[in-house]
């Protein structure tokens, strides 16, 4: 139970400022904005559709890095292995969600022992099987849950989100 | 599926928007928060010269970024009558929480009621009377005067003792100066009203009689304190999900400047997980004692610490009583008072028979009391901040087992120094203001008993849940169900008829054995639901409103919003029942009792304030508190300098002790040896029935729970109270997570949803206490500690399935809820 403050730290300096994001968003692959323009006339916001990956990027419960709706909002896409309400996919066991604690915007780490992703700023834990419930913690929502959608080739596509994204008062920039 | 909002923008708060300052009303902590207002036709903008905080919105902010709000910090509310935006966020300006938000003040604003969002509906916005069987709303004046002429057939000039009071006696929630004041002048100072109780004991009495009694107040530090020491000591407290931001914003930092931290519960708590994460887990020594036995740790560490050497006795000798026993046992007095070697003397207890009694192993008490106050090697004494709550408040022996904590913080000269302090955690923020209640007697009358055996006659219930929070519930509600229904019948025989007939037909029942129940409340409770008139109240933020925290930080929340259509101040409430009561004497002939009601002539909130906070407290006033904000000033407040208040960081620092009014200044130490589990009748329960059912509050249902059950976020999360059992006794029981048990014992029953807990040890669950749908008070013998303070740590019961999990329970996480590093 090693206190990860290297991970804090790392955080404070390189929150959506620094490389690591842009390099995971690079991962991603093609970014195909949807109809910017009409946004602002919706009562909902206008998500892009974006490729995250494919099936054949994914191996069972290891998490693969992506962003969504843009390079600045890092995430993850991971294959359960069991199907879940809301998973994506031919078995209906994949998911993605945003890293970004909602409570104080911290970056989420994944513990695969019990599939859950932790944040090392004030203990909050979300369980990536049950829709992100927040298991114990101090953020007042779920975690932000992608919508996802697989299509024949495998491609694997993020439609919206379905809470609000920390540090930004519109999910869409 | 988790609840998601499915809200993917906020209205952005313009430049121009009014900014209130707010202390978060839901416990002890106070975090500084602002509410923001703006006209609801309006918007801010992305452009930094368009919105509240200067910035260019229309990028990513950072983390613990100011300018970011979610969307339970977002609402639309009424204020002056009109619609208005309302977002409540964390002040990073604000000492006690630097801008931290938990998951409960973090939901302030949605948990406002709105008539647009529709959010808290549930609050009441009209009084209501007891009318053709059911309640029908009403006027003030028409409610007020069926309260009044009841109630004035029951009491008389020095005769009150008919009239039964449950009032609140705390700060924040709804609470806080104004409204103690209000309710304090009613019926300790225009009446004597003896038979009173408060919203989660059934007297009129301290929690914590015998640090008072020797001389030291239970919140005697400041907060920066655990910043400053050598080791934290958490008893019976878990102070994570109860206290959270007096956690993460001050015993972290004290955790990473090096402090050790001893924690003594007989359950592993969250707080442990996240002392070990912090100090690592060589610097955390959990002292898992078997359940009620604080008493024989606390006296074999003060025996051993004694015995060492390791005192102060230069402290000892200055500032405490020099002698033998100065305040025999009695009555009143559960365990002698006096010197340090009285106490020593009394309070003997070797390490073998501490650990024999504790369960601990012999070295884990010593190297506690190493940690506590063996001077470091230079020769320096070690620094120790105590932060003790309910484990032990509401635990075994209540009044020897916080004098023997309290006797090791002043052997060890521990307060009122830098890095010192023993002192309560906390539940609710202070904020008492009353004339005496010397009348009330010690011990205070046991309230909830007496109602139980008949006695009573009109109950006035102020923002008081029995029903949820008592003991030996499941009798009383039998009884106050019964007693008030017979109320009910004669109310509704007299449907129609005139005020007179129908205060004739009250009063025949219960002359007959009846009650008439007046509630005063912001939500209709349960035990509103036996009351004959509801009144209702409104809360922090609704109302100007004053209260201190665990540091004694003194603050006012300034009104931002209307409380809900003809809702009340309880302040204002309590001087509309005094005028009430007034005019209907009068009109009775009895003018010189009528004259007793005088002085109720307030306007706003701020009269009440004036009129009896600062009448003691000349100094204090809104603009003065207005003007010093979130951080506000830490009482006593001892003058105004420079524009500004001047408070007291830390009491005795003098070394002069004074909370038992003693005119030496000398703290006493008490003498109270061990003697088992001290309430009648714990023993037994816990020799017949299967399973410990130990109890507390839960991070995200804390005692904002009456609120929350109207929270759609929470409800997702504990639809249900949770127990807390080991796996292999699940097993054993042949139930499943998310099962639904009953918890069943000698006093009566109750029900909860397992949740599966390695950790716990076996036989040794835990409930959640005051839930609205299974209250575990239902199983909670009616015997208490004396002094009449109840004792529903020690609870024994056996468990059995009721059903398999219901819908609500289907999709929820049952995973621990220990943060894992991975
Ligand atoms: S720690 Fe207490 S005071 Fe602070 S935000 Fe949470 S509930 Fe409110």
């Amino acid at each position: 139970m090693d206190r990860c403050d290297k991970l804090v730290d790392v955080g404070r300096r390189q929150f959506l400022r620094g490389g690591a994001i842009a390099a995971a968003a690079t991962a991603t692959a093609v970014a195909l904005p949807a109809a910017p323009a009409k946004a602002a006339a919706l009562a909902r916001v206008d998500y892009p559709l974006n490729r995250l990956g494919n099936v054949a990027d994914l191996k069972p419960n290891e998490p693969l890095d992506v962003a969504y709706p843009d390079e600045n909002a890092p995430g993850v896409l991971l294959k359960l292995g069991t199907r879940v309400e809301g998973g994506a996919g031919p078995d209906g066991d994949i998911v993605g969600f945003s890293t970004i604690c909602p409570h104080k915007g911290f970056p989420l780490n994944y513990v695969a022992a019990d599939r859950t992703l932790n944040c090392p700023g004030h203990y909050s834990r979300f369980d990536c099987e049950a829709g992100g419930q927040q298991i114990w913690g101090q953020a007042t929502q779920n975690l932000p849950q992608y919508a996802l959608r697989v299509d024949e080739k495998g491609d694997i596509y993020a439609e919206g989100v379905d809470e609000l994204l920390y540090g930004r008062l519109s999910n869409v920039l | 599926m988790a609840y998601k909002r499915n809200i993917d923008r906020l209205p952005i708060i313009p430049a121009d928007a009014k900014k209130h300052n707010v202390t978060c009303h839901y416990c002890i902590v106070g975090c500084g928060y602002h509410a923001y207002t703006w006209p609801v036709n309006k918007q801010g903008g992305t452009d930094a010269a368009a919105n509240a905080f200067g910035v260019n919105l229309a990028e990513q902010q950072p983390a613990e970024t100011e300018a970011w709000y979610a969307p339970s910090m977002y609402n639309i509310v009424k204020q002056d009558g009109k619609d208005v935006h309302l977002v409540i966020k964390p002040d990073r300006g604000c000492v006690v929480n630097s801008g931290l938000g938990s998951v409960r003040g973090a939901r302030m604003a949605e948990n406002r009621r709105s008539d647009k969002t529709g959010t808290q509906q549930q609050r009441l916005s009209e009084p209501m009377v007891w009318r053709y069987g059911t309640w029908q709303p009403t006027s003030w004046a028409d409610a007020l005067d069926l309260v009044a002429r009841v109630t004035t057939r029951v009491i008389d000039k020095d005769d009150e003792d008919d009239l039964f009071v449950s009032m609140f006696d705390h700060g924040g929630s709804a609470g806080g100066y104004e409204n103690t004041w209000g309710t304090g002048k009613l019926y300790f100072g225009s009446m004597k009203v003896k038979n009173c109780r408060i919203h989660n004991r059934p007297a009129y009495n301290s929690e914590v009689h015998s640090t008072r009694d020797m001389g030291v107040d239970e919140l005697n530090y400041a907060y920066e304190d655990y910043t400053l020491t050598d080791t934290i000591m958490l008893v019976g407290t878990n102070p994570l999900e109860c206290q959270t931001n007096l956690f993460l914003n001050h015993m972290v930092p004290g955790m990473r400047n090096g402090a050790k931290v001893i924690i003594v519960d007989p359950r592993r708590t969250v707080t442990a997980n996240a002392c070990e994460v912090e100090a690592g887990a060589d610097n955390v020594l959990h002292l898992a004692i078997k359940t009620g036995t604080d008493l024989a740790l606390f006296n074999t560490l003060f025996t051993y610490i004694a015995d060492q050497g390791w005192v102060d006795s230069d402290f000892i000798a200055a500032s405490t009583l020099q002698g033998d026993v100065a305040v025999p046992l009695d009555e009143a007095h559960p365990a002698a008072l006096g010197s340090f070697e009285m106490a020593r003397a009394k309070c003997k207890m070797s390490l073998a028979e501490g650990a024999s009694i504790t369960g601990l192993s012999e070295a884990d008490i010593v190297k506690a009391a190493e940690w506590i106050a063996k001077p470091k090697d230079d020769g320096s004494r070690r620094k120790c901040t105590t932060g003790y709550e309910k484990g032990i408040i509401w635990g075994n022996d209540n009044y020897r087992v916080i004098g023997a904590l309290v006797n090791i913080g002043l052997a060890t000269g521990n307060i009122g120094r830098e890095g010192g302090g023993v002192c309560r955690l906390g539940g609710h923020q202070e904020g008492y203001f009353r004339p005496s209640d010397a009348h009330v007697g010690r011990p205070a009358p046991y309230v909830d008993q007496l109602i139980i055996g008949g006695q009573g006659k009109v109950h006035h219930i102020w923002a008081n849940d029995h029903y949820k929070t008592t003991l030996n519930a499941t009798e009383f509600k039998r009884e106050y169900n019964r007693r008030t229904n017979m109320v009910k019948d004669a109310m509704d025989a007299h449907a129609g008829s005139s005020r007179e007939e129908l205060v004739d037909a009250i009063v025949g029942a219960i002359n007959a054995g009846g009650l008439f129940s007046v509630n005063v409340d912001i939500i209709h409770s349960q035990i509103g639901q036996a009351a004959h008139v509801i009144l209702p109240a409104v809360e922090s933020g609704e109302m100007n409103l004053t209260s201190m925290n665990g540091e004694r930080r003194l603050r006012l929340v300034e009104k931002y919003m209307d409380g809900p259509g003809n809702a009340k101040p309880d302040c204002l409430i309590a001087a509309a029942i005094a005028q009430n009561l007034e005019r209907v004497l009068r009109e009775e002939g009895r003018d010189a009792y009528a004259d007793q009601f005088k002085g109720y002539d307030w306007k706003t909130e701020e009269d009440a304030f004036m009129d009896g906070y600062n009448s003691g407290n000349p100094e204090v006033t809104y603009d003065r508190l207005r003007a010093m904000g979130n951080n506000g000033v830490q009482e006593p407040v001892v003058g105004f300098e420079n524009g500004q208040l001047v408070g007291t960081k830390r009491l005795y620092t003098d070394g002069k002790f004074t909370r038992h009014g003693r005119e030496d200044g000398k703290a006493l130490f008490c003498g109270g040896e061990w003697r088992g589990l001290q309430a009648p009748g714990k023993a037994y329960q816990r020799d017949n029935f299967a399973f410990l059912i130990n109890n507390g509050r839960a991070n995200v249902i804390w005692q904002n729970w009456f609120l929350d059950k109207a929270n759609d976020f929470v409800s997702d999360r504990f639809p249900i109270p949770f127990i807390e059992i080991n796996p292999d006794d699940m097993a054993e029981l042949g139930v499943k997570a998310g099962d639904l048990v009953e918890v069943f014992n000698d006093v009566g029953a109750t029900q909860a949803l397992v949740y599966p807990t390695p950790t716990a040890r076996r036989k040794e669950t835990f409930m959640v206490f005051g839930a609205p749908n299974g209250a575990q008070g239902n199983i909670v013998n009616a015997g208490t500690n004396e002094l009449i303070l109840p004792n529903y740590k020690h609870t024994w019961a056996n468990i059995r399935k009721i059903s398999d999990a219901p819908a609500s329970a289907a999709d929820l996480s049952f995973k621990s809820m220990e943060y894992s590093a991975g």
